[in-house]
């Protein structure tokens, strides 16, 4: 038997409130909110004391999806980022760097969240960055 | 205090008489839940006091029945307070955890604790540390009721407007074990729509409390609105205990009201 409660961060949004994870055999069962994180001091929102169920959904997006033919088929992460470059590099040759804006994300860390719109700024050339927080 | 606690698991573990003894544990810099499984390795065991007296509970039977749902042949200690003990008492009764798989280990909570909790009987029926203190009267369902109905009915609708029914109050609740949860039913809570209709959404988790609620005040302690939750379900107790003779978690496998009601009619 190997029964743990693992303390983490959640990942659904920037606030950071921290919970306990608990893992029965290797499963995730339950979101165990902590009492003594100054984030959120023992409470959580509706989707923190669900973050248990989308870790091992079978729903869950593990590998990159491409859209061929009308019919998302699973990639190698080469052939992701490949078709992705190649992607934005001809709607920026044919449209302008300011044809294209970057959507990032409340739930990552503040260094992907600024390779990001550095990414944007520096390679792509658009200060077109916004992020899921503003929904 | 819990050097007393230390030993008494530090016994069952060594002598093999639990498997593991689910409590608190200081680790990560945090307070939380952990079992213990060695009895050379509670150097992390706490009872729960981190700033005040008993302000890092947690529904320590909860994740019992999560352990004794996939190990039921196996026996497992559990820090128990006042509270829990009253939790295990109705747990038992309602066949939800087995009293010979479970080694409580209980600790007396302090006056202090005990006044903040107004809790009746702020000490298990056994107990390694701590002393029995006086139980308190619930002086805030009194402060309620000395209000005339509509303003009472005012005062709860205020609280309740404040709710973003993130049903923490449903998942940390240690008596909330139902596979299908009312809560959920569209016909009284409609799924995916916020704010909640009040005092629909409350009074239905109200009415679920009679006979399971052992007023432990978890529900009011994670409520992020701040809802004095506790206060409503003291009341529900009292009504239950007034018509019924009848609180959760004070007899042992006595029959909830509930039942009671279930009962088909003798006349047809």
């Amino acid at each position: 038997m190997d029964y743990r409660t693992v303390l983490t961060t959640c990942t659904y949004c920037g606030c950071g409130c921290n919970f306990y994870l608990e893992v029965l055999d290797g499963q995730v069962i339950d979101t165990i909110p902590c009492k003594t994180h100054p984030v959120n001091e023992g409470k959580l929102c509706i989707k923190g004391w669900n973050v248990h169920e989308f870790i091992q959904s079978p729903k869950r997006l593990k590998r990159p999806l491409i859209r061929r033919d009308g019919v998302l088929t699973e990639a190698t992460w080469d052939e992701a980022l490949d078709y992705t470059v190649s992607g934005l590099k001809a709607i920026k040759d044919a449209h302008g760097s300011d044809s294209i804006a970057f959507l990032t994300s409340a739930k990552v860390t503040n260094e992907e969240n600024y390779l990001l719109q550095k990414f944007a700024r520096a390679a792509v050339g658009t200060n077109s960055v916004d992020h899921c927080a503003r929904l | 205090m819990i050097e007393k606690v230390r030993e008494r698991v530090r016994d069952l573990l060594s002598s093999g008489e639990v498997k593991g003894f689910l409590g608190l544990s200081n680790k990560y810099g945090n307070t939380g839940p952990h079992l213990f499984c060695d009895a050379e390795d509670l150097d992390g065991l706490v009872i729960g006091d981190w700033k005040g007296p008993g302000d890092a509970r947690y529904t320590l039977n909860k994740q019992l029945i999560h352990i004794a749902r996939k190990y039921p042949d196996d026996v497992f200690g559990v820090l128990v307070r006042g509270c829990d003990d009253r939790g295990l008492k109705v747990l038992y009764t309602w066949n939800q955890l087995n009293p010979e798989k479970v080694v409580p280990v209980g600790i007396a909570c302090s006056q202090e604790l005990a006044d903040a909790c107004e809790c009746r009987k702020p000490y298990p029926d056994d107990f390694v540390a701590g002393e029995k203190v006086e139980g308190r009267a619930f002086a805030s369902v009194a402060r309620l009721d000395a209000l005339d109905v509509a303003g009472r009915f005012e005062a709860w609708l205020k609280e309740f407007s404040k709710c973003i029914k993130c049903y923490g109050c449903r998942d940390v609740c240690p008596m909330c074990f139902c596979k299908e949860c009312t809560l959920e039913d569209d016909r009284l809570v409609k799924n995916g729509v916020i704010p909640p209709e009040i005092p629909v959404f409350h009074l239905t988790r109200a009415v679920h409390m009679v006979g399971r609620c052992i007023d432990c005040g978890l529900c009011n302690e994670v409520c992020p609105a701040d809802i004095p939750l506790r206060t409503l379900y003291k009341k529900v107790a009292d009504i239950v205990d007034e018509e019924f003779q009848y609180r959760p978690g004070q007899e042992l496998y006595a029959k909830s009201p509930l039942n009671i009601l279930m009962q088909p009619s003798s006349t047809g």
